[in-house]
């Protein structure tokens, strides 16, 4: 059985950011099995549909999962209102992650707003070999350079209205940073025009990169084919993938980005 | 201990809970929760003869008590289906049942007639998917073309045939009638609900595909309702589909008239979803002195 469904009880909850909330549970199977770019499913009360979310981190000694979610709508906003030593029924750990190289390869992560969380395992795994490339709206809305740096990687912090760090994009400071030194790999997951120029530019100096991608989801476990990406095969094929089964990363290569 | 046995048009079920087509893939994603073996059955994804990418995304709403899909039929085509799924699916010891879409009478000839020579248990004829442009629900939503396609379908496939009937017509029991007069072994009911949400920012429909189709807890009373009424008209065995989610809801499915039922969006909300459902039905039976589950079958008294 490659699922587990599990009824993890909250440890924590605690506002981030606005509308940016960092919540830990409980989930000692979940917390064993999981790899960087998974996510689980959380029932959010009376609605009908799971939300997936990325794992922020797990820790398989203690048993526990960090989840950092946006509120986005009316299921997140139940999540956020959740308090600890409730209990939240979660699926998981769900999805393909990020393919690791070995730590000692240098690896570029590049997160744009809620797209950074599932980014950190990734400078836990590359250490001072990471370079963190995150991007947010304003100062205001910048979360988790701190973690980063406590796993050792150097974080450069942009801002999309120059409150703090590089004023602009994360694809410009990736582009300064892939001339001077190129990564072994290149992670990325956020907005889908960020993740399209982050593809480019890690095939421009030939670095592998691998993307994660949203889509509306049903089931989260690939049965019902309702969160499709088109996906480019070997063969040159092009053919409907699942987000939830097949992904949510992808080799940047294979995606179809239109 | 009740039995929980149902035989449908000669085929044994070992429980009346079945997967419903397009929520359950070909079994293998729910196999990673708990084997599937534990089901009476599975109806596959809706199958067509030549592979289909579907609708872009995005293809999934939720909306109270229920979800939009327009997937529309993406899947790998009818030999792959036969030669990459089918083989695992028989080893799992649960009634395969192959759904079948088709954009012309052609198809779902060519389709029965290429199932007839297969391993599959039963044969779902799926008239009803409203996510396609051609064929799906147009062959399901005129008693005429119900009979054409149930009587093509019939002379070509001795198979037990399963015609799976839309809710988005005037008469349901027309639609029923005509398909048990035409050859049909047993009726399952609903389909989804041809649906729309709309994005009040951009105010465009929030699914690609303009329209999807509504299912889950929302469209319960609708099939109950839609169930009874087609029990009353024709002497076919009925699957009773559409926003079943709990033993209750299971019950009262059969009540109304169904030999067994199909579980879909619920799986998505709770993966354990139909074990729970057989363990409910298994305590009602044993607790109202049951022999068996299909002593429930049409019982309803109504007023």
């Amino acid at each position: 059985m490659r699922y587990t469904q599990e009824h993890a009880r909250i440890l924590g909850m605690s506002k981030m950011a606005p509308g940016i909330w960092n919540c830990t549970v409980s989930a000692p199977r979940m917390a064993s099995a999981a790899a960087a770019g998974q996510f689980v499913g959380i029932l959010c009360g009376e609605y009908l549909l799971r939300r997936p979310i990325s794992l922020c981190g797990f820790d398989p000694t203690l048993g526990v999962l960090r989840l950092v979610f946006e509120v986005r709508g009316k299921g997140t906003a139940w999540l956020a209102d959740r308090q600890r030593g409730e209990t939240l029924d979660l699926i998981g750990p769900l999805g393909h992650g990020f393919p690791l190289l070995e730590p000692s390869q240098k690896a570029v992560l590049v997160g744009g707003g809620i797209g950074t969380p599932p980014l950190l395992p990734l400078a836990r795994h590359y250490g001072t070999n990471a370079v963190v490339i995150a991007g947010f709206r304003s100062s205001s809305a910048a979360i988790l350079g701190d973690d980063f740096t406590a796993a050792g990687a150097r974080v450069l912090l942009c801002t999309d209205d120059g409150s703090a760090g590089y004023h602009g994009f994360t694809t410009q400071v990736l582009e300064e940073q892939l001339s001077s030194h190129s990564g072994d790999v290149v992670y990325t997951c956020g907005p889908r025009p960020m993740m399209k120029r982050v593809a480019e530019l890690a095939a421009a100096c030939g670095s592998d990169c691998y993307v994660s991608l949203e889509e509306r989801m049903g089931c989260g476990v690939g049965a019902c084919i309702g969160c499709a990406c088109m996906i480019r095969e070997e063969s040159g094929e092009e053919r409907m993938q699942r987000v939830c089964l097949n992904g949510p990363v992808f080799p940047a290569k294979e995606v179809v980005w239109e | 201990m009740s039995d929980l046995r149902v035989t449908v048009a000669g085929v044994e079920l070992k429980n009346p809970v079945i997967a419903a087509s397009g929520t359950f893939g070909y079994g293998m994603e729910y196999n990673e929760f708990y084997p599937v073996s534990l089901l009476g059955g599975i109806s596959c994804k809706g199958t067509t003869l030549k592979e289909r990418a579907g609708n872009p995304p995005s293809r999934i709403a939720e909306t109270p008590a229920g979800m939009l899909n327009s997937v529309g039929l993406q899947n790998p085509g009818v030999e792959a289906f036969l030669s990459i799924h089918l083989p695992w699916l028989l080893q799992q010891d649960t009634v395969v049942i192959a759904n079948i879409a088709g954009s012309t009478l052609e198809e779902y000839c060519a389709m029965a007639e290429r199932l007839e020579d297969s391993a599959v248990h039963m044969v779902e004829l799926n008239i009803s998917c409203p996510n396609v442009k051609e064929g799906g629900a147009s062959f399901g939503t005129s008693c005429q073309s119900v009979e054409q396609v149930t009587a093509e379908v019939r002379r070509r496939c001795c198979k037990p045939l399963i015609v799976k009937l839309t809710p988005n017509v005037t008469s349901i029991g027309d639609m029923a009638a005509a398909a048990e007069a035409a050859g049909a072994d047993v009726l399952s009911l609903i389909n989804t609900l041809t649906g729309m949400r709309i994005d009040l920012r951009t105010r465009r429909p929030v699914l690609h595909n303009n329209t999807g189709g509504l299912s889950g807890p929302a469209v319960f009373p609708v099939a109950v309702r839609m169930v009874q009424e087609v029990y009353q008209r024709v002497s076919l065995p009925l699957i009773g589909i559409g926003g079943v989610s709990t033993w209750e809801d299971a019950a009262e499915m059969m009540i109304a008239g169904a030999s067994a039922v199909q579980v879909g969006t619920a799986n998505f909300r709770d993966p354990m979803a139909m074990p729970r459902i057989i363990e409910g039905l298994e305590r009602y039976a044993e607790q109202n002195g049951m022999k068996s589950i299909s002593e429930l079958t049409g019982t309803l008294k109504k007023w």
